[in-house]
């Protein structure tokens, strides 16, 4: 972490919640620094949204002790909503005013002051690229202009620690770079950000620290760096002529992983010279002919699946990382 | 600035929201404002005739003649009206609670160091704009076509007043109900009986002229003492201690839907 002196801006101990029989949170610890971007990861229905709920005094946790800019969740909950500003998953924007009245109602309700309030509202719409659209009612916005409103309606007050539930979920290729941009501008004057996601992407862009959610519990954290380590080697992918080609090879290599659309195979490993020479060489010896080989380093999808090991996830992640990678 | 100060301001804020809803979206004002006046006209015009002659001498003690028929009966409706019109205008109460909490807006000021009574708040001091606005319509119209109140100074004060409490009760009540429904269609449902107790009541006719257990019904609901009491303050018919009953009942349906309703807003789960 950058700053280990400083206090933590968020902390978070043995966090609990139910719903009913249900747990969708139990007992998870993590701390944010001052000033980093800490991304929450994880498949739908982790916990993500129901941690951020908590974390922002919408609903009480079962058990556990959260501070949030220093102050306790459970007995000070009015001085963390004075410290914090939270962009949710649905469109928290009062859609019968026009985009410029919902940004002086927030400054009002931060007692900021009339002209002050009005000066910000400005400064905001500007700086989101609202400033045509800020005398129209918000329900003719569309979805990424709502977004961006949102978020700018987060930020009058200046709050210090901001939480974005999935900020960028439904956004287009390029709002979602507009949304990366006023991120990296927010860290840089020192504001602490919670993020959650399912973009692994993202948080590999984004995050000083990540914590992968699974089934209400933390199944790692570190940096995208560390996390990435622990999936060793990342894999070796073998592309083959016809099905009885792969089928021969899948017979002799026992592969993670095969698909027979395309006709290849998903080794572990990767980055050794000496086991993929050693490979080869069985498979030249079998006389099975290799058409063509790729060597995958690490990236956050194999730590995601590896660690979140539902049979849903993939068809639902992968897409969406691979869209955001090919740009 | 103290805790009281930013109940105000926020307060303030809410209903400077509410009100630009209803200037920028003012459908749902006008089918509230709407309904109460095309009652007026119905019951006096279609029904007024034969009604006004089957309300008997005690009916309407101010009226012009014995034969009045359709003045006599005017005469008798408007304080019954003008419940309606308060019923009317909490409906709009209920569909506007409803859309906001279904809404994502509310969940944002949870997160925000708002007073948390400021957000209903905004939505009662709202709806009482409204529904002095539409009182005044509907006895605008009603004296337009006819009706001559007797009231002085005093019982016109009393006529503002016991108004102004009945729309706050009844406002507060639909502000529970809008939160206790999970949407917008049903919260536009439930106060329905609100509109149709004043029928039950003595409304539109003297509850003497009811049958056995519905006529218990009609004398004893609340919405009868308080048309009694209009009744009497601006066309001098007597009434008794309804004035008291007419207070007591608006007090109480006033605290309870307040409590309640800001249980129900402390609990409501987000979206």
């Amino acid at each position: 972490m950058t700053n280990s002196h400083s206090p933590a801006a968020i902390r978070v101990t043995g966090l609990r919640k139910s719903f009913g029989q249900q747990v969708v949170l139990d007992g998870i610890d993590f701390e944010v620094a001052r000033g980093t971007v800490f991304s929450l990861l994880g498949p739908n229905g982790a916990g993500k949204t129901t941690t951020v709920q908590i974390l922002s005094t919408l609903i009480p946790a079962d058990a556990g002790q959260v501070q949030v800019g220093g102050h306790d969740l459970s007995g000070e909950p009015d001085a963390v909503r004075a410290a914090i500003g939270v962009t949710g998953q649905f469109s928290a924007v009062d859609k019968f005013l026009t985009g410029e009245e919902n940004l002086v109602l927030m400054a009002d309700l931060r007692h900021i002051g009339r002209r002050q309030g009005r000066r910000r509202a400005a400064e905001l719409l500007e700086q989101f690229d609202l400033a045509d659209a800020a005398r129209k009612p918000v329900a003719l916005y569309s979805g990424g202009m709502q977004r961006r409103l949102d978020l700018a309606m987060t930020l009058v007050g200046d709050p210090r620690i901001i939480f974005l539930d999935e900020p960028t979920a439904g956004l287009d290729p390029r709002s979602r770079r507009t949304m990366w941009q006023i991120v990296g501008s927010l860290v840089a004057s020192g504001v602490t950000i919670f993020l959650t996601t399912q973009y692994l992407a993202e948080a590999d862009e984004l995050a000083d620290r990540i914590a992968v959610l699974d089934h209400g519990t933390l199944v790692a954290q570190g940096t995208a760096a560390e996390l990435k380590r622990l999936v060793p080697g990342g894999h070796v992918s073998l592309q083959f002529g016809d099905a009885t080609v792969l089928a021969r090879a899948a017979q002799m290599l026992q592969p993670t992983s095969r698909d027979d659309d395309a006709l290849t195979l998903q080794l572990p490993g990767g980055g050794d010279v000496r086991s993929l020479r050693s490979m080869l060489d069985g498979l030249d010896q079998a006389g099975i002919e290799v058409d063509g080989l790729t060597l995958h380093t690490p990236d956050l999808d194999d730590v995601f699946l590896a660690l979140t090991g539902h049979p849903d996830v993939p068809q639902e992640t992968r897409p969406q990382t691979q869209e955001a990678n090919a740009r | 600035m103290n805790a009281i100060a930013y109940t105000v301001s926020d307060s303030a804020t809410m209903l400077r929201r509410q009100l630009r809803h209803m200037l920028r979206y003012p459908s749902l004002t006008v089918i509230v404002v709407g309904m109460p006046i095309v009652f007026l006209l119905l019951f006096v015009y279609v029904l007024g005739g034969t009604m006004g002659s089957g309300l008997g001498p005690s009916g309407a003690a101010g009226a012009s003649g014995a034969a009045g028929g359709r003045s006599a009966y005017l005469e008798y409706v408007v304080p019954g009206m003008l419940v309606m019109t308060i019923a009317a205008v909490v409906q709009g109460t209920a569909i506007s609670v409803a859309m906001d909490m279904t809404g994502g807006i509310v969940a944002r000021f949870r997160t925000m160091s708002i007073s948390r009574a400021s957000v209903l708040t905004g939505h009662v001091l709202g709806s009482m704009v409204q529904a002095a606005l539409a009182i005044a319509l509907v006895l605008g119209v009603a004296v337009l076509i006819g009706f001559r109140p007797t009231a002085g100074p005093v019982e016109w004060l009393g006529v503002i007043g016991l108004l102004a409490l009945a729309s706050f009760a009844l406002i507060w009540l639909c502000v529970a109900l809008g939160m206790v429904t999970d949407s917008v269609e049903t919260a536009s449902n439930i106060p329905m009986p609100l509109i149709l107790l004043p029928f039950v009541g003595s409304g539109v006719v003297p509850t003497d002229s009811m049958p056995g257990p519905l006529r218990l019904f009609a004398e004893y609901q609340p919405f009868t003492p308080i048309i009694e009491t209009l009744r009497g303050l601006l066309t001098g018919t007597s009434f008794g201690n309804d004035g008291i009953l007419a207070v007591a009942w608006c007090a109480l349906v006033a605290v309870a839907s307040y409590v309640w309703a800001m249980r129900l807003y402390e609990r409501h789960s987000v979206h």
